[in-house]
Protein backbone atom coordinates (compact mmCIF):
# COMPACT_ATOMS: atom_id res chain seq x y z
CA UNK A 1 0.00 0.00 0.00
CA UNK A 2 1.26 3.43 -0.88
CA UNK A 3 1.30 5.36 2.79
CA UNK A 4 -0.08 8.71 3.21
CA UNK A 5 3.60 9.82 3.24
CA UNK A 6 4.29 9.23 -0.66
CA UNK A 7 1.15 10.25 -1.64
CA UNK A 8 1.81 13.68 -0.25
CA UNK A 9 5.20 14.05 -1.47
CA UNK A 10 4.04 12.82 -4.77
CA UNK A 11 1.26 15.87 -4.22
CA UNK A 12 4.08 17.96 -3.60
CA UNK A 13 6.30 17.01 -6.63
CA UNK A 14 3.26 17.11 -8.68
CA UNK A 15 2.69 20.97 -7.55
CA UNK A 16 6.20 21.95 -8.55
CA UNK A 17 5.70 19.93 -11.76
CA UNK A 18 2.42 22.14 -12.34
CA UNK A 19 4.31 25.80 -11.79
CA UNK A 20 7.40 24.72 -13.69
CA UNK A 21 5.43 23.62 -16.62
CA UNK A 22 2.77 26.55 -15.91
CA UNK A 23 5.48 29.00 -15.89
CA UNK A 24 8.26 27.40 -18.82
CA UNK A 25 5.51 26.36 -21.18
CA UNK A 26 4.93 30.52 -22.55
CA UNK A 27 8.58 30.46 -23.51
CA UNK A 28 8.81 27.15 -25.64
CA UNK A 29 6.88 26.85 -28.93
CA UNK A 30 8.07 27.72 -32.88
CA UNK A 31 10.70 30.09 -31.23
CA UNK A 32 12.01 30.30 -27.83
CA UNK A 33 11.23 33.73 -26.31
CA UNK A 34 14.32 34.95 -23.72
CA UNK A 35 13.06 36.73 -20.38
CA UNK A 36 13.75 39.58 -21.60
CA UNK A 37 12.03 40.32 -24.12
CA UNK A 38 8.48 39.89 -22.14
CA UNK A 39 9.95 42.11 -19.45
CA UNK A 40 10.86 44.78 -21.47
CA UNK A 41 8.16 45.56 -24.48
CA UNK A 42 10.14 48.56 -25.94
CA UNK A 43 13.29 46.06 -27.26
CA UNK A 44 11.69 42.69 -27.58
CA UNK A 45 9.28 44.31 -30.50
CA UNK A 46 6.47 40.96 -31.26
CA UNK A 47 7.96 38.77 -28.95
CA UNK A 48 6.20 40.95 -25.77
CA UNK A 49 3.13 40.03 -27.51
CA UNK A 50 3.52 36.95 -28.86
CA UNK A 51 4.34 35.87 -24.97
CA UNK A 52 1.56 37.99 -22.97
CA UNK A 53 -1.07 38.07 -25.77
CA UNK A 54 -0.85 34.37 -27.48
CA UNK A 55 1.47 31.95 -24.96
CA UNK A 56 0.29 33.09 -21.62
CA UNK A 57 -3.41 33.16 -22.66
CA UNK A 58 -2.97 29.90 -24.24
CA UNK A 59 -1.14 28.02 -21.15
CA UNK A 60 -3.65 29.38 -19.21
CA UNK A 61 -6.29 27.63 -21.05
CA UNK A 62 -4.49 24.31 -21.49
CA UNK A 63 -3.42 24.07 -17.83
CA UNK A 64 -7.76 24.64 -17.12
CA UNK A 65 -9.23 22.91 -19.36
CA UNK A 66 -6.93 19.90 -18.82
CA UNK A 67 -7.75 20.40 -15.15
CA UNK A 68 -11.16 20.47 -15.92
CA UNK A 69 -12.09 17.47 -17.97
CA UNK A 70 -9.37 15.34 -16.01
CA UNK A 71 -10.98 16.02 -12.57
CA UNK A 72 -14.97 15.53 -14.25
CA UNK A 73 -13.67 12.17 -15.56
CA UNK A 74 -13.01 11.30 -12.07
CA UNK A 75 -15.69 11.91 -10.96
CA UNK A 76 -18.04 10.53 -13.38
CA UNK A 77 -15.93 7.27 -13.07
CA UNK A 78 -16.58 6.91 -9.32
CA UNK A 79 -20.44 8.34 -9.49
CA UNK A 80 -21.18 5.56 -12.07
CA UNK A 81 -18.50 2.83 -11.09
CA UNK A 82 -17.58 2.89 -14.04
CA UNK A 83 -13.60 3.25 -15.10
CA UNK A 84 -14.68 3.23 -18.59
CA UNK A 85 -16.70 6.89 -18.15
CA UNK A 86 -15.30 9.79 -19.35
CA UNK A 87 -16.85 14.17 -19.10
CA UNK A 88 -18.57 13.15 -22.18
CA UNK A 89 -20.40 9.88 -21.35
CA UNK A 90 -23.40 12.31 -20.45
CA UNK A 91 -23.73 13.95 -23.84
CA UNK A 92 -22.12 17.19 -23.15
CA UNK A 93 -19.15 17.17 -25.76
CA UNK A 94 -21.86 16.29 -28.39
CA UNK A 95 -24.42 18.76 -27.21
CA UNK A 96 -21.23 21.39 -27.21
CA UNK A 97 -20.68 20.30 -31.10
CA UNK A 98 -24.35 20.04 -32.05
CA UNK A 99 -24.50 23.87 -31.08
CA UNK A 100 -20.92 24.39 -32.67
CA UNK A 101 -21.95 22.96 -35.98
CA UNK A 102 -25.19 24.55 -36.18
CA UNK A 103 -23.41 27.90 -36.08
CA UNK A 104 -20.90 26.83 -38.66
CA UNK A 105 -23.74 25.45 -41.05
CA UNK A 106 -26.02 28.65 -40.50
CA UNK A 107 -22.81 30.68 -41.51
CA UNK A 108 -23.10 33.16 -38.03
CA UNK A 109 -20.40 35.38 -37.23
CA UNK A 110 -20.85 37.35 -34.37
CA UNK A 111 -19.49 37.37 -30.84
CA UNK A 112 -21.46 38.28 -27.89
CA UNK A 113 -19.88 40.61 -25.00
CA UNK A 114 -16.17 39.34 -26.50
CA UNK A 115 -17.15 35.46 -26.30
CA UNK A 116 -17.18 34.22 -30.20
CA UNK A 117 -20.57 33.14 -31.65
CA UNK A 118 -19.25 29.49 -31.87
CA UNK A 119 -18.34 29.09 -28.43
CA UNK A 120 -21.59 30.77 -26.78
CA UNK A 121 -23.62 27.92 -29.46
CA UNK A 122 -21.45 25.35 -28.06
CA UNK A 123 -22.13 26.27 -24.60
CA UNK A 124 -25.85 26.60 -25.23
CA UNK A 125 -25.59 22.87 -27.20
CA UNK A 126 -23.58 21.45 -24.04
CA UNK A 127 -26.34 22.85 -21.13
CA UNK A 128 -29.37 22.14 -23.96
CA UNK A 129 -27.58 18.19 -23.37
CA UNK A 130 -27.78 18.52 -19.86
CA UNK A 131 -31.24 19.32 -19.19
CA UNK A 132 -31.86 16.49 -21.86
CA UNK A 133 -30.27 14.09 -19.66
CA UNK A 134 -31.33 15.38 -16.23
CA UNK A 135 -35.11 15.87 -17.28
CA UNK A 136 -35.43 12.24 -19.03
CA UNK A 137 -33.83 10.92 -15.61
CA UNK A 138 -36.31 12.84 -13.43
CA UNK A 139 -39.17 11.67 -15.55
CA UNK A 140 -38.22 8.43 -14.86
CA UNK A 141 -38.11 8.79 -10.44
CA UNK A 142 -37.66 11.43 -8.19
CA UNK A 143 -33.99 10.21 -7.71
CA UNK A 144 -30.97 10.27 -9.92
CA UNK A 145 -30.52 6.47 -10.50
CA UNK A 146 -27.19 6.38 -12.19
CA UNK A 147 -28.33 3.62 -14.26
CA UNK A 148 -31.09 5.99 -15.46
CA UNK A 149 -28.68 8.93 -16.17
CA UNK A 150 -25.68 6.69 -17.63
CA UNK A 151 -28.56 5.31 -20.41
CA UNK A 152 -30.13 8.88 -20.79
CA UNK A 153 -26.62 10.22 -21.22
CA UNK A 154 -25.52 7.71 -24.00
CA UNK A 155 -28.61 7.89 -25.96
CA UNK A 156 -28.60 12.21 -25.80
CA UNK A 157 -25.07 11.40 -27.28
CA UNK A 158 -26.05 9.22 -29.96
CA UNK A 159 -28.83 11.09 -31.27
CA UNK A 160 -27.27 14.38 -31.16
CA UNK A 161 -23.97 12.73 -32.38
CA UNK A 162 -26.59 11.86 -35.60
CA UNK A 163 -28.09 15.53 -35.34
CA UNK A 164 -24.18 16.32 -36.32
CA UNK A 165 -23.76 13.88 -38.90
CA UNK A 166 -26.81 15.26 -40.51
CA UNK A 167 -25.71 18.68 -40.54
CA UNK A 168 -22.20 18.45 -41.63
CA UNK A 169 -24.52 16.04 -44.90
CA UNK A 170 -26.46 19.06 -46.14
CA UNK A 171 -23.13 21.56 -45.11
CA UNK A 172 -21.15 22.59 -47.95
CA UNK A 173 -17.11 21.47 -48.22
CA UNK A 174 -15.81 24.07 -46.52
CA UNK A 175 -18.46 24.34 -43.48
CA UNK A 176 -17.62 20.65 -43.21
CA UNK A 177 -14.16 20.77 -42.81
CA UNK A 178 -14.90 23.37 -40.54
CA UNK A 179 -16.82 21.33 -38.58
CA UNK A 180 -14.46 18.49 -38.47
CA UNK A 181 -11.67 20.77 -37.38
CA UNK A 182 -13.81 21.84 -34.64
CA UNK A 183 -14.63 18.59 -33.27
CA UNK A 184 -10.59 17.76 -33.11
CA UNK A 185 -10.15 20.40 -30.53
CA UNK A 186 -8.19 22.98 -30.32
CA UNK A 187 -6.71 25.59 -27.98
CA UNK A 188 -6.02 28.92 -30.01
CA UNK A 189 -6.99 32.02 -28.03
CA UNK A 190 -5.77 35.07 -28.27
CA UNK A 191 -5.70 38.05 -25.25
CA UNK A 192 -6.79 36.75 -21.50
CA UNK A 193 -10.72 37.25 -22.35
CA UNK A 194 -11.29 33.35 -22.93
CA UNK A 195 -9.30 32.81 -19.94
CA UNK A 196 -11.79 34.95 -17.93
CA UNK A 197 -14.61 33.31 -19.03
CA UNK A 198 -13.41 29.59 -18.28
CA UNK A 199 -11.79 30.04 -14.91
CA UNK A 200 -15.03 30.52 -13.03
CA UNK A 201 -16.37 27.24 -14.30
CA UNK A 202 -13.07 25.18 -13.36
CA UNK A 203 -12.84 27.20 -10.22
CA UNK A 204 -16.17 26.10 -8.93
CA UNK A 205 -16.66 22.70 -10.35
CA UNK A 206 -13.05 21.84 -9.27
CA UNK A 207 -13.93 22.92 -5.75
CA UNK A 208 -17.15 21.17 -5.61
CA UNK A 209 -15.32 17.82 -6.48
CA UNK A 210 -12.89 18.49 -3.84
CA UNK A 211 -15.32 19.32 -1.45
CA UNK A 212 -17.25 16.02 -2.45
CA UNK A 213 -13.79 13.56 -2.00
CA UNK A 214 -15.41 11.85 0.88
CA UNK A 215 -18.40 11.15 -0.77
CA UNK A 216 -16.95 10.13 -4.23
CA UNK A 217 -15.09 7.84 -2.21
CA UNK A 218 -18.04 6.23 -0.62
CA UNK A 219 -20.38 5.94 -3.91
CA UNK A 220 -17.30 3.86 -5.64
CA UNK A 221 -18.43 1.52 -3.07
CA UNK A 222 -22.25 1.16 -4.28
CA UNK A 223 -25.28 2.80 -3.41
CA UNK A 224 -26.41 1.00 -0.74
CA UNK A 225 -23.13 1.25 1.32
CA UNK A 226 -22.96 5.00 0.86
CA UNK A 227 -26.50 5.38 1.92
CA UNK A 228 -26.02 3.07 5.14
CA UNK A 229 -22.62 5.43 5.86
CA UNK A 230 -24.48 8.60 5.57
CA UNK A 231 -23.92 10.12 2.64
CA UNK A 232 -27.53 11.48 1.07
CA UNK A 233 -26.18 10.13 -2.79
CA UNK A 234 -29.10 11.92 -4.89
CA UNK A 235 -27.53 14.84 -3.03
CA UNK A 236 -24.07 13.96 -3.96
CA UNK A 237 -25.16 13.20 -7.79
CA UNK A 238 -26.72 16.17 -8.63
CA UNK A 239 -24.03 18.58 -7.38
CA UNK A 240 -22.14 16.47 -9.01
CA UNK A 241 -23.55 16.02 -11.85
CA UNK A 242 -24.43 19.97 -12.22
CA UNK A 243 -20.57 21.21 -11.62
CA UNK A 244 -19.10 18.46 -13.89
CA UNK A 245 -21.62 19.41 -16.67
CA UNK A 246 -21.31 23.24 -16.62
CA UNK A 247 -17.31 22.59 -16.23
CA UNK A 248 -17.11 20.50 -19.44
CA UNK A 249 -19.54 22.56 -21.33
CA UNK A 250 -17.21 25.44 -20.63
CA UNK A 251 -13.89 23.47 -21.13
CA UNK A 252 -15.52 22.42 -24.71
CA UNK A 253 -17.15 25.21 -25.54
CA UNK A 254 -13.72 26.85 -25.50
CA UNK A 255 -11.52 24.23 -26.57
CA UNK A 256 -13.37 21.97 -28.64
CA UNK A 257 -14.09 17.99 -27.13
CA UNK A 258 -10.68 17.08 -26.67
CA UNK A 259 -10.77 13.32 -26.32
CA UNK A 260 -8.57 11.09 -24.12
CA UNK A 261 -7.60 13.04 -21.01
CA UNK A 262 -11.12 12.44 -19.23
CA UNK A 263 -10.75 9.13 -19.20
CA UNK A 264 -7.12 8.45 -19.04
CA UNK A 265 -5.46 10.83 -16.71
CA UNK A 266 -8.02 9.93 -13.75
CA UNK A 267 -6.65 6.37 -14.66
CA UNK A 268 -2.73 7.24 -14.81
CA UNK A 269 -3.10 8.75 -10.92
CA UNK A 270 -4.81 6.47 -9.68
CA UNK A 271 -2.12 3.65 -10.86
CA UNK A 272 0.43 5.99 -9.17
CA UNK A 273 -1.74 6.84 -5.98
CA UNK A 274 -4.36 4.89 -5.52
CA UNK A 275 -7.87 5.08 -5.81
CA UNK A 276 -8.82 7.59 -2.58
CA UNK A 277 -10.21 10.60 -3.83
CA UNK A 278 -8.82 12.55 -0.64
CA UNK A 279 -5.43 12.43 -2.31
CA UNK A 280 -6.53 11.30 -6.19
CA UNK A 281 -8.75 14.42 -6.58
CA UNK A 282 -6.31 16.92 -6.26
CA UNK A 283 -3.68 14.83 -8.07
CA UNK A 284 -6.03 14.12 -11.28
CA UNK A 285 -6.50 18.15 -11.45
CA UNK A 286 -2.90 18.75 -11.74
CA UNK A 287 -1.61 15.90 -13.35
CA UNK A 288 -5.02 17.08 -16.07
CA UNK A 289 -3.68 20.45 -16.13
CA UNK A 290 -0.15 19.38 -16.87
CA UNK A 291 -0.64 16.77 -19.38
CA UNK A 292 -2.81 19.17 -21.40
CA UNK A 293 -0.25 22.07 -20.86
CA UNK A 294 3.03 20.23 -21.99
CA UNK A 295 0.55 18.00 -25.30
CA UNK A 296 -0.36 21.75 -26.40
CA UNK A 297 3.17 23.15 -26.40
CA UNK A 298 3.97 20.04 -28.36
CA UNK A 299 1.03 20.42 -30.66
CA UNK A 300 2.09 24.09 -31.85
CA UNK A 301 5.91 23.13 -31.62
CA UNK A 302 6.55 20.08 -33.90
CA UNK A 303 4.94 20.43 -37.18
CA UNK A 304 5.57 24.53 -36.63
CA UNK A 305 4.36 26.77 -38.34
CA UNK A 306 1.53 24.71 -38.72
CA UNK A 307 -0.20 23.17 -35.86
CA UNK A 308 -1.44 19.76 -34.93
CA UNK A 309 -4.95 19.06 -33.12
CA UNK A 310 -3.91 18.58 -29.15
CA UNK A 311 -6.76 15.69 -29.28
CA UNK A 312 -4.25 13.84 -31.62
CA UNK A 313 -0.97 14.58 -29.38
CA UNK A 314 -2.85 13.77 -26.06
CA UNK A 315 -4.10 10.40 -26.98
CA UNK A 316 -0.47 9.51 -29.12
CA UNK A 317 1.39 10.25 -25.62
CA UNK A 318 -1.09 9.30 -23.11
CA UNK A 319 -1.83 6.06 -24.81
CA UNK A 320 1.46 4.47 -24.35
CA UNK A 321 2.20 6.20 -21.34
CA UNK A 322 -0.53 4.54 -19.81
CA UNK A 323 -0.04 1.01 -20.96
CA UNK A 324 3.57 1.07 -20.00
CA UNK A 325 2.28 1.82 -16.79
CA UNK A 326 -0.64 -0.74 -16.77
CA UNK A 327 2.17 -3.49 -17.45
CA UNK A 328 4.73 -2.37 -15.51
CA UNK A 329 3.71 -3.12 -12.12
CA UNK A 330 1.37 -5.75 -10.65
CA UNK A 331 -2.50 -5.18 -10.91
CA UNK A 332 -2.80 -5.53 -6.93
CA UNK A 333 -0.89 -2.70 -6.32
CA UNK A 334 -3.18 -0.23 -7.93
CA UNK A 335 -6.37 -2.13 -6.61
CA UNK A 336 -7.27 -2.74 -9.86
CA UNK A 337 -7.07 -6.89 -9.69
CA UNK B 1 -35.67 -1.28 31.99
CA UNK B 2 -34.54 0.35 28.89
CA UNK B 3 -36.73 1.48 26.28
CA UNK B 4 -36.67 0.02 22.72
CA UNK B 5 -34.10 0.45 20.33
CA UNK B 6 -36.00 -0.43 17.09
CA UNK B 7 -40.00 -0.32 17.18
CA UNK B 8 -42.06 -0.66 13.72
CA UNK B 9 -45.61 0.17 14.40
CA UNK B 10 -48.10 -1.37 11.63
CA UNK B 11 -45.33 -0.31 9.32
CA UNK B 12 -46.01 -1.44 5.78
CA UNK B 13 -43.77 -0.24 2.26
CA UNK B 14 -44.98 -0.15 -1.32
CA UNK B 15 -42.86 -0.33 -4.27
CA UNK B 16 -43.34 0.49 -7.80
CA UNK B 17 -47.08 -0.62 -6.65
CA UNK B 18 -46.27 -3.70 -4.72
CA UNK B 19 -46.65 -4.33 -1.00
CA UNK B 20 -43.24 -5.45 0.34
CA UNK B 21 -43.86 -5.44 3.77
CA UNK B 22 -47.28 -5.29 5.49
CA UNK B 23 -48.53 -4.01 8.87
CA UNK B 24 -45.36 -4.92 10.48
CA UNK B 25 -45.02 -4.46 14.20
CA UNK B 26 -42.64 -5.43 16.90
CA UNK B 27 -40.54 -3.89 19.07
CA UNK B 28 -36.24 -4.64 19.59
CA UNK B 29 -34.56 -4.23 22.85
CA UNK B 30 -31.00 -2.53 23.12
CA UNK B 31 -27.91 -5.58 22.58
CA UNK B 32 -30.50 -8.04 21.60
CA UNK B 33 -29.45 -10.52 18.72
CA UNK B 34 -32.05 -11.16 16.62
CA UNK B 35 -31.94 -13.23 13.53
CA UNK B 36 -34.45 -12.47 10.51
CA UNK B 37 -35.49 -15.39 8.64
CA UNK B 38 -38.03 -16.27 5.60
CA UNK B 39 -37.71 -18.15 2.51
CA UNK B 40 -36.60 -15.50 -0.93
CA UNK B 41 -38.71 -12.62 -1.42
CA UNK B 42 -40.06 -12.61 1.79
CA UNK B 43 -39.37 -9.22 2.44
CA UNK B 44 -35.97 -9.71 4.42
CA UNK B 45 -33.68 -7.29 3.20
CA UNK B 46 -36.51 -4.82 2.30
CA UNK B 47 -36.77 -4.53 5.81
CA UNK B 48 -33.23 -3.71 6.77
CA UNK B 49 -33.14 -1.49 4.00
CA UNK B 50 -35.77 0.42 5.27
CA UNK B 51 -34.52 0.68 8.65
CA UNK B 52 -31.02 2.10 6.93
CA UNK B 53 -33.74 4.67 4.53
CA UNK B 54 -32.14 2.95 1.38
CA UNK B 55 -35.22 2.13 0.41
CA UNK B 56 -37.26 5.74 -0.04
CA UNK B 57 -40.81 5.98 1.83
CA UNK B 58 -42.60 8.37 4.30
CA UNK B 59 -40.96 6.02 6.88
CA UNK B 60 -43.75 6.39 9.47
CA UNK B 61 -43.79 3.74 11.88
CA UNK B 62 -40.69 3.22 12.17
CA UNK B 63 -38.87 4.21 15.60
CA UNK B 64 -34.86 4.26 15.97
CA UNK B 65 -33.78 5.05 19.67
CA UNK B 66 -36.59 6.62 20.54
CA UNK B 67 -37.18 9.24 17.55
CA UNK B 68 -39.23 8.58 14.25
CA UNK B 69 -37.01 7.65 11.58
CA UNK B 70 -38.24 10.34 9.55
CA UNK B 71 -36.72 12.91 11.56
CA UNK B 72 -33.20 11.42 11.30
CA UNK B 73 -30.90 13.09 8.49
CA UNK B 74 -28.88 10.44 6.79
CA UNK B 75 -25.37 11.77 8.49
CA UNK B 76 -27.53 11.65 12.07
CA UNK B 77 -29.03 7.73 11.35
CA UNK B 78 -25.46 6.13 10.23
CA UNK B 79 -24.07 7.16 13.67
CA UNK B 80 -26.88 5.22 15.03
CA UNK B 81 -27.51 2.10 12.79
CA UNK B 82 -24.84 0.65 10.14
CA UNK B 83 -25.13 -2.13 7.49
CA UNK B 84 -23.66 -4.40 5.66
CA UNK B 85 -24.94 -5.64 2.96
CA UNK B 86 -25.24 -8.48 0.55
CA UNK B 87 -21.96 -8.87 -1.61
CA UNK B 88 -22.52 -7.43 -5.27
CA UNK B 89 -19.22 -8.55 -6.19
CA UNK B 90 -17.78 -5.45 -7.84
CA UNK B 91 -15.27 -4.25 -4.96
CA UNK B 92 -14.10 -0.88 -4.27
CA UNK B 93 -10.72 0.16 -5.29
CA UNK B 94 -9.34 0.74 -2.17
CA UNK B 95 -6.82 -0.93 0.23
CA UNK B 96 -8.68 -2.05 3.93
CA UNK B 97 -7.77 0.26 6.00
CA UNK B 98 -8.65 2.75 3.59
CA UNK B 99 -11.55 1.35 3.41
CA UNK B 100 -12.58 0.68 7.28
CA UNK B 101 -11.25 4.64 7.49
CA UNK B 102 -14.51 5.49 5.03
CA UNK B 103 -16.64 4.20 8.00
CA UNK B 104 -16.05 7.37 10.03
CA UNK B 105 -18.02 9.23 7.56
CA UNK B 106 -20.60 10.11 9.73
CA UNK B 107 -17.90 12.36 11.96
CA UNK B 108 -15.99 13.60 9.40
CA UNK B 109 -16.04 16.96 8.30
CA UNK B 110 -15.33 17.97 4.30
CA UNK B 111 -12.74 20.27 5.36
CA UNK B 112 -10.54 18.53 7.55
CA UNK B 113 -8.60 15.05 7.94
CA UNK B 114 -9.59 12.45 10.08
CA UNK B 115 -8.26 12.98 14.04
CA UNK B 116 -6.98 10.80 16.28
CA UNK B 117 -10.03 9.69 17.72
CA UNK B 118 -10.67 7.83 14.14
CA UNK B 119 -7.46 6.89 13.91
CA UNK B 120 -7.70 4.87 17.18
CA UNK B 121 -11.43 3.74 16.70
CA UNK B 122 -10.16 2.57 12.92
CA UNK B 123 -7.02 0.57 15.08
CA UNK B 124 -9.10 -0.83 17.39
CA UNK B 125 -11.80 -2.32 14.96
CA UNK B 126 -8.91 -4.00 13.10
CA UNK B 127 -7.81 -5.00 16.30
CA UNK B 128 -10.96 -6.82 17.34
CA UNK B 129 -12.43 -8.19 13.43
CA UNK B 130 -8.27 -9.64 13.40
CA UNK B 131 -7.86 -8.00 10.17
CA UNK B 132 -4.63 -5.68 10.86
CA UNK B 133 -2.55 -7.84 9.47
CA UNK B 134 -4.17 -7.57 5.67
CA UNK B 135 -5.01 -3.29 6.03
CA UNK B 136 -2.16 -2.62 3.53
CA UNK B 137 -3.89 -4.90 1.18
CA UNK B 138 -6.78 -4.07 -1.77
CA UNK B 139 -10.00 -5.71 -0.94
CA UNK B 140 -9.35 -7.49 -4.64
CA UNK B 141 -6.52 -9.69 -3.10
CA UNK B 142 -8.36 -10.69 0.16
CA UNK B 143 -10.21 -14.09 0.49
CA UNK B 144 -14.07 -14.15 0.88
CA UNK B 145 -14.13 -14.53 4.69
CA UNK B 146 -11.28 -12.47 5.42
CA UNK B 147 -13.47 -9.74 2.96
CA UNK B 148 -16.34 -10.09 5.17
CA UNK B 149 -14.49 -8.91 7.93
CA UNK B 150 -13.24 -6.29 6.43
CA UNK B 151 -17.24 -5.51 5.78
CA UNK B 152 -17.98 -6.19 9.49
CA UNK B 153 -15.35 -3.58 10.38
CA UNK B 154 -16.10 -1.01 8.57
CA UNK B 155 -19.49 -1.14 9.74
CA UNK B 156 -18.21 -1.02 13.14
CA UNK B 157 -16.40 1.91 12.68
CA UNK B 158 -19.95 3.82 12.40
CA UNK B 159 -19.91 3.42 16.58
CA UNK B 160 -23.17 2.66 15.78
CA UNK B 161 -25.58 1.05 18.29
CA UNK B 162 -27.30 -1.00 15.46
CA UNK B 163 -25.00 -2.99 13.34
CA UNK B 164 -27.60 -4.69 10.05
CA UNK B 165 -25.78 -7.26 8.34
CA UNK B 166 -26.95 -8.99 5.66
CA UNK B 167 -26.71 -12.64 4.51
CA UNK B 168 -22.83 -12.10 5.54
CA UNK B 169 -21.70 -15.76 5.55
CA UNK B 170 -23.17 -16.16 1.95
CA UNK B 171 -20.76 -17.91 -0.18
CA UNK B 172 -18.53 -19.13 2.62
CA UNK B 173 -17.46 -22.41 3.65
CA UNK B 174 -18.48 -23.75 7.29
CA UNK B 175 -15.26 -22.88 8.70
CA UNK B 176 -15.11 -19.18 7.59
CA UNK B 177 -19.07 -19.22 8.46
CA UNK B 178 -18.42 -20.12 12.18
CA UNK B 179 -15.81 -17.40 12.31
CA UNK B 180 -18.10 -14.90 11.32
CA UNK B 181 -21.10 -16.19 13.47
CA UNK B 182 -17.91 -16.01 16.50
CA UNK B 183 -17.66 -12.53 15.41
CA UNK B 184 -20.79 -11.32 15.40
CA UNK B 185 -21.57 -13.09 18.95
CA UNK B 186 -18.89 -11.21 20.15
CA UNK B 187 -19.39 -7.86 19.37
CA UNK B 188 -23.03 -8.11 20.45
CA UNK B 189 -21.77 -9.69 23.81
CA UNK B 190 -18.56 -7.63 24.57
CA UNK B 191 -19.87 -4.28 22.99
CA UNK B 192 -23.44 -4.04 23.47
CA UNK B 193 -24.18 -3.83 19.99
CA UNK B 194 -27.83 -4.58 19.01
CA UNK B 195 -27.57 -7.09 15.99
CA UNK B 196 -30.28 -7.66 13.25
CA UNK B 197 -28.75 -10.79 10.66
CA UNK B 198 -30.62 -11.96 7.89
CA UNK B 199 -29.35 -15.37 7.71
CA UNK B 200 -31.04 -18.52 5.33
CA UNK B 201 -29.46 -20.97 8.02
CA UNK B 202 -32.27 -21.70 10.60
CA UNK B 203 -30.23 -23.68 12.86
CA UNK B 204 -27.92 -20.82 12.83
CA UNK B 205 -30.72 -18.60 13.78
CA UNK B 206 -31.76 -20.54 16.94
CA UNK B 207 -28.79 -21.53 18.31
CA UNK B 208 -27.20 -17.44 18.17
CA UNK B 209 -29.87 -15.58 18.77
CA UNK B 210 -32.16 -14.17 21.50
CA UNK B 211 -35.36 -13.66 19.58
CA UNK B 212 -36.42 -14.76 15.76
CA UNK B 213 -38.28 -12.45 13.18
CA UNK B 214 -39.91 -14.86 10.54
CA UNK B 215 -41.15 -13.20 7.44
CA UNK B 216 -43.27 -14.88 4.69
CA UNK B 217 -44.30 -12.80 2.02
CA UNK B 218 -44.08 -8.87 3.85
CA UNK B 219 -46.27 -10.50 6.67
CA UNK B 220 -44.58 -11.01 10.36
CA UNK B 221 -44.87 -14.73 11.08
CA UNK B 222 -43.13 -15.72 13.76
CA UNK B 223 -42.05 -13.06 16.30
CA UNK B 224 -40.67 -14.92 19.93
CA UNK B 225 -37.51 -17.25 21.41
CA UNK B 226 -35.55 -19.91 18.90
CA UNK B 227 -37.54 -22.63 21.12
CA UNK B 228 -40.79 -21.35 19.82
CA UNK B 229 -39.48 -21.35 16.09
CA UNK B 230 -37.88 -25.25 16.40
CA UNK B 231 -41.85 -26.37 16.29
CA UNK B 232 -43.00 -28.14 13.04
CA UNK B 233 -45.82 -26.32 12.55
CA UNK B 234 -44.32 -22.59 13.09
CA UNK B 235 -41.58 -23.98 10.34
CA UNK B 236 -44.56 -25.19 8.15
CA UNK B 237 -45.95 -22.04 8.38
CA UNK B 238 -43.25 -20.28 7.29
CA UNK B 239 -41.58 -22.81 4.78
CA UNK B 240 -44.39 -24.24 3.62
CA UNK B 241 -42.35 -27.83 3.77
CA UNK B 242 -41.88 -30.34 6.76
CA UNK B 243 -38.80 -30.48 8.99
CA UNK B 244 -36.97 -33.35 10.72
CA UNK B 245 -36.26 -32.38 13.98
CA UNK B 246 -32.98 -33.88 15.46
CA UNK B 247 -31.06 -33.46 19.28
CA UNK B 248 -27.63 -31.58 18.65
CA UNK B 249 -25.50 -34.19 20.04
CA UNK B 250 -23.54 -31.64 22.59
CA UNK B 251 -25.85 -29.03 22.86
CA UNK B 252 -29.27 -31.10 23.53
CA UNK B 253 -31.09 -28.62 21.46
CA UNK B 254 -33.33 -29.20 18.87
CA UNK B 255 -31.72 -28.53 15.12
CA UNK B 256 -34.05 -29.12 12.10
CA UNK B 257 -32.58 -31.23 8.55
CA UNK B 258 -34.81 -30.61 5.38
CA UNK B 259 -36.40 -33.89 4.98
CA UNK B 260 -36.33 -34.15 1.25
CA UNK B 261 -35.21 -32.27 -2.02
CA UNK B 262 -37.86 -29.50 -2.43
Amino acid sequence: MLNSRYKKRFLLGLTILAIVVAVGAPFTGMQFISLRSVLDPVSAGTDYDIFWRIRVPRVCISFLAGAGLAISGMAYQAMFRNLLATPYTLGVASGASLGAACYVHLGFMFSLLGIPGISVFAFCGAVLAVAFVYGITMLRGKRLASSTLLLAGVAISFFFSSLILFIQYLSTFAHSFQIVRWLMGAISVVGFEPVRQLTPFVLCGSLVILYLRHELNLLMAGEDLSTSRGVNVNRTRQFTFFATSLMVGGVVAVCGPIGFMGMMAPHICRLIIGADHRYLAPATLLFGGVFLTVCDTIARTIIAPAEMPVGIITALLGGPFFIWLLVGRSSDKWGMA
Amino acid sequence: MNPPIVEFEHFSFVLEGHMLLSDISLSIDPGEFVSIIGPNGAGKTTLLKCLERIHHTSHTGIRIAGKSLAAYSQRELARVVSYVPQADGVLPLFTVAEFIMMGRYPYLSPCTPPGKHDKAVVAEVLELTGTAQFSRRHLATLSGGERQRVFIAAALAQEARILLLDEPDVFLDPCHQSEIHGLLSRINRERGVTVLLITHDINLAALISGRILALKKGSLVYWGDPEGLMQEDVLFDIYGKPFVFVKHPSIGKNVVVTDAPC
